[in-house]
């Protein structure tokens, strides 16, 4: 075998997978996880280990790969992240991880991602789970929100034997994992569902349909419900829209709304009430991870799809495979092209959408070359849905109802990197309702750093 | 789980039950909403919240059969549960935290259309329980379809009721009611709380608006979460964009756009006639047989 090249993955066909929600990459069999974990050279200072925010132990696990102890590698993983089967689909590794691989200097970085996953599956498949605490200490933490942050800081605190309760305000828990990424990224039933039984494994109570700032509040969490500390992760799930003409009609959807449909209310199965207008021609507005799973969702639901970004292809902020899955489909790019206006019929649905060119122009504050509108080149594309996937911001619900909870300009909640510590004694906060959207992965290392915080706060107490 | 502890036919196809929900009921305030799924599959349904009993934790909802979904949900009976119930969302009435002295002095006309006397009742029963006097109008097509009568007679000081085809109270809709009240009786009010449908709300602002009485509605818009992260119930309140379920959903009925909420409320029409068929009919209507080309 060829050292400097990756064992490739086993994928679905482009034009099969378009058709289909099924999960795109089929992942390693035992055979390929092995061959491409002797590839890895088992550093003895891993830079790879620095690159992930969770800091596994990635040569750890991988000799255990390489030797055929599959249960010894998932427990070498488990000892760092709660969540393996996610983070080996979602991270983007070429940017952690697998950015500071050796093996990637000349030729490619080992696949540590899909051996993860191999892994983390392969627990799944033969029944392995976490182990629980063995004595609870006694102390209560609750944890508002149930996607990755939260899910990390409760298994994490479970673990040192606290009675950990999650509270979700959805009727499902796993946050963007089960209403935001597409089951065929993510497969919700038995990826998503198994890694929150593991949690739940753990003894962590998930408590759903509980709104946090209406039903209760965190205040009322401490002094009437007997929680010892709290931990806020309730994400950034709140969407924005570009404030344009036309904004409102009926065809134009958040990223979130179109979604949450499809992924958490299964509206893409028929035998489920929730309806979606799938549409038949539709634009994406943006760039991002979820303007590629909202187009590439469309496109599933038999549309022909365009994404709209105002900058080019280099600028793109998704990961680089999720844009090459999109190209394989049939994802048709608009590139430098802005939104003007969305057309409306008589009826109130979208018709088009009104579009200007654009050129790259001085690099701005944040180092990125500005786009500007190209004169006179303003165009229409006939559409009948328009996608709005602008980014997302924290809903101001928990820090609105919280005495003492300090937060930015950008309605962030204020807490300390190193253990997630906010204004509030007894509230710590992780995870994109910190730093707004962000990754998966980021919002687990904050949970992990937060339990590390509040196990230390309510030990010294 | 959420169990059923009450149901009542309130009229034909007005549904009232009673669900277990003790955190809800310890919360919520008149104005805000709950939102119920069903089972596994189902959609997650907004309703207004009736009534609340915090002793007995439970909640009080009114629903009217409209769609598929909901026409499953009346089938339900005492002691069957929701999977889910969630709440309370949305704000509070603007009443609750207005300033007592202020209150004091405002006389208040609550307009309830059709299904929509259900949200004015807990309204007009917190301002009883504080001591302030009310009138209230309950307008629908016919007196088949007028719901919480008694229950509205025991904390409004003066209930009119009005009825399209005059079989029962006032001959006339609720806006011909509101100016037989000032045009006639010599009524004054400063204030009018109007909940129904789209199209009443609308043509009750234009007349309050002549008639220079600030008038609040509550929208009912299409909802997904409920809580804020998705838009679906965007509306334009003054030129602005609001969600109605975490910035209303009451709004100043002034200042709504009531055309651009009734064209979003189309949205899924087709879409919820379709479920319907198909729970009725089966999916006899796949292969177009009944000449629709099979798109209904």
């Amino acid at each position: 075998m060829d050292m400097l090249t990756r064992i490739p993955v086993r994928e679905q066909e482009p034009k099969v997978r378009a058709t289909n929600f099924e999960e795109v990459c089929l992942g390693y069999n035992q055979e390929e996880a092995q061959m491409e974990a002797t590839r890895c050279l088992k550093c003895k200072n891993p830079r790879c280990q620095q690159g992930c925010p969770v800091s596994i132990d990635i040569p750890g696990f991988i000799r255990q790969v390489e030797e055929g102890n599959i249960e010894e590698a998932y427990h070498v993983i488990s000892m760092y992240s709660a969540l393996p089967a996610v983070c080996g689909r979602v991270c983007p590794q070429e940017s952690q991880c697998e950015a500071k691989c050796v093996r990637g200097v000349k030729g490619d970085a080992v696949s540590i991602g899909k051996l993860e996953r191999f892994v983390a599956d392969w627990a799944r498949e033969n029944n392995i789970k976490p182990k629980a605490a063995e004595t609870l200490n006694g102390k209560k933490v609750a944890v508002i929100g149930s996607g990755p942050a939260g899910l990390t800081c409760a298994g994490d605190l479970a673990k040192l034997g606290y009675e950990v309760h999650i509270f979700e305000a959805l009727h499902e828990a796993g946050g963007v994992l089960s209403y935001g990424i597409p089951e065929f990224r993510l497969p919700k039933q038995t990826v998503v569902q198994s890694e929150i039984e593991n949690v739940k494994a753990l003894g962590v109570k998930i408590e759903t349909n509980v709104v946090i700032g209406k039903s209760t509040t965190v205040d009322q969490l401490m002094d009437e419900e007997g929680f010892d500390a709290v931990f806020i992760g309730s994400g950034a799930g709140l969407p924005k829209f570009m404030g344009i003409a036309g904004e409102n009609a009926n065809g134009v959807f958040s990223a979130n709304e179109y979604l949450t449909r499809n992924n958490l209310m299964k509206a893409f199965d028929e035998t489920y009430d929730t309806p979606i207008v799938g549409g038949k021609k539709v634009a994406v507005v943006g760039g991002g991870n979820v303007a590629m799973d909202a187009a590439r969702t469309a496109l599933r639901l038999g549309a022909e799809v365009h994404i709209v970004y105002r900058r080019s292809e280099a600028e793109l902020p998704a990961r680089v495979e999720e844009v090459h899955h999109a190209k394989e489909e049939g994802i048709i790019f608009d590139l430098l092209t802005n939104p003007k206006e969305i057309l409306v019929d008589d009826n109130g649905w979208v018709k088009g959408m009104k579009c200007v060119k654009m050129e790259l122009g001085e690099a701005d504050a944040s180092g990125r070359r500005r786009p500007v509108e190209v004169p006179g080149s303003e165009f229409e594309l006939e559409l009948d849905t328009v996608i709005m996937s602008l980014g997302t911001s924290p809903n101001p619900l928990i820090s609105s109802t919280t005495h003492g909870l300090d937060t930015n300009k950008y309605r962030c909640i204020v807490a300390d990197e190193e253990h997630g510590k906010t204004s509030k004694e007894g509230v710590y906060a992780g995870g994109d309702a910190v730093t707004g959207a962000a990754t998966v992965i980021l919002a687990m290392g904050a949970g992990k750093a937060a339990a590390k915080g509040i196990d230390e706060y309510l030990t010294n107490k | 789980m959420f169990t059923i502890r009450k149901k009542e036919v309130l009229a034909n196809n007005i549904y009232l039950m009673d669900i277990e929900a003790p955190r809800v009921a310890k919360s919520c305030y008149p104005g805000q909403f709950i939102i119920v799924k069903m089972d596994e599959k189902g959609e997650r349904i907004p309703l207004t919240v009736c009534d609340y009993d915090r002793e007995a934790g439970t909640v009080t909802i009114v629903f009217q059969v409209v769609g598929a979904s909901t026409e499953r949900m009346a089938a339900y009976e005492v002691g069957d549960t929701f999977r889910d119930f969630s709440g309370p969302l949305g704000c509070k009435s603007e009443l609750i935290d207005e300033d007592p002295e202020v209150l004091k002095k405002k006389k208040i006309l609550f307009v309830a259309g059709g299904v929509g006397t259900a949200p004015v009742y807990p309204q007009v029963k917190w301002m009883h329980e504080q001591g302030y006097d009310v009138d209230c109008i309950i307008g629908a097509r016919n007196k088949d379809l007028i719901i919480l009568e008694d229950a509205m007679k025991k904390v409004a000081k003066n209930v009119y009721v009005a009825t399209d085809d005059g079989s029962y109270g006032f001959k006339g809709n609720v806006n011909d009611k509101i100016k037989d009240l000032v045009n006639n009786e010599g009524k004054q009010y400063d204030q009018v709380i109007a909940i129904g449908p789209v199209i009443m709300m609308k043509f009750v602002c234009i007349l309050t608006k002549e008639l220079g009485i600030p008038t609040i509605v509550s929208m009912n818009p299409i909802m997904v979460d409920g809580t804020g992260m998705c838009g679906a119930c965007r509306l334009t309140v003054g030129g602005e964009v609001k969600f109605a379920c975490v910035d209303g959903p009451e709004f100043d009925g002034h200042l709504v756009d009531f055309d651009e909420s009734m064209k979003r409320q189309q949205m899924y029409k087709t879409e919820e006639g379709r479920a319907l068929l198909r729970q009725r009919e089966g999916a006899t209507h796949k292969n177009g047989g009944c000449g629709c080309g099979g798109d209904h």
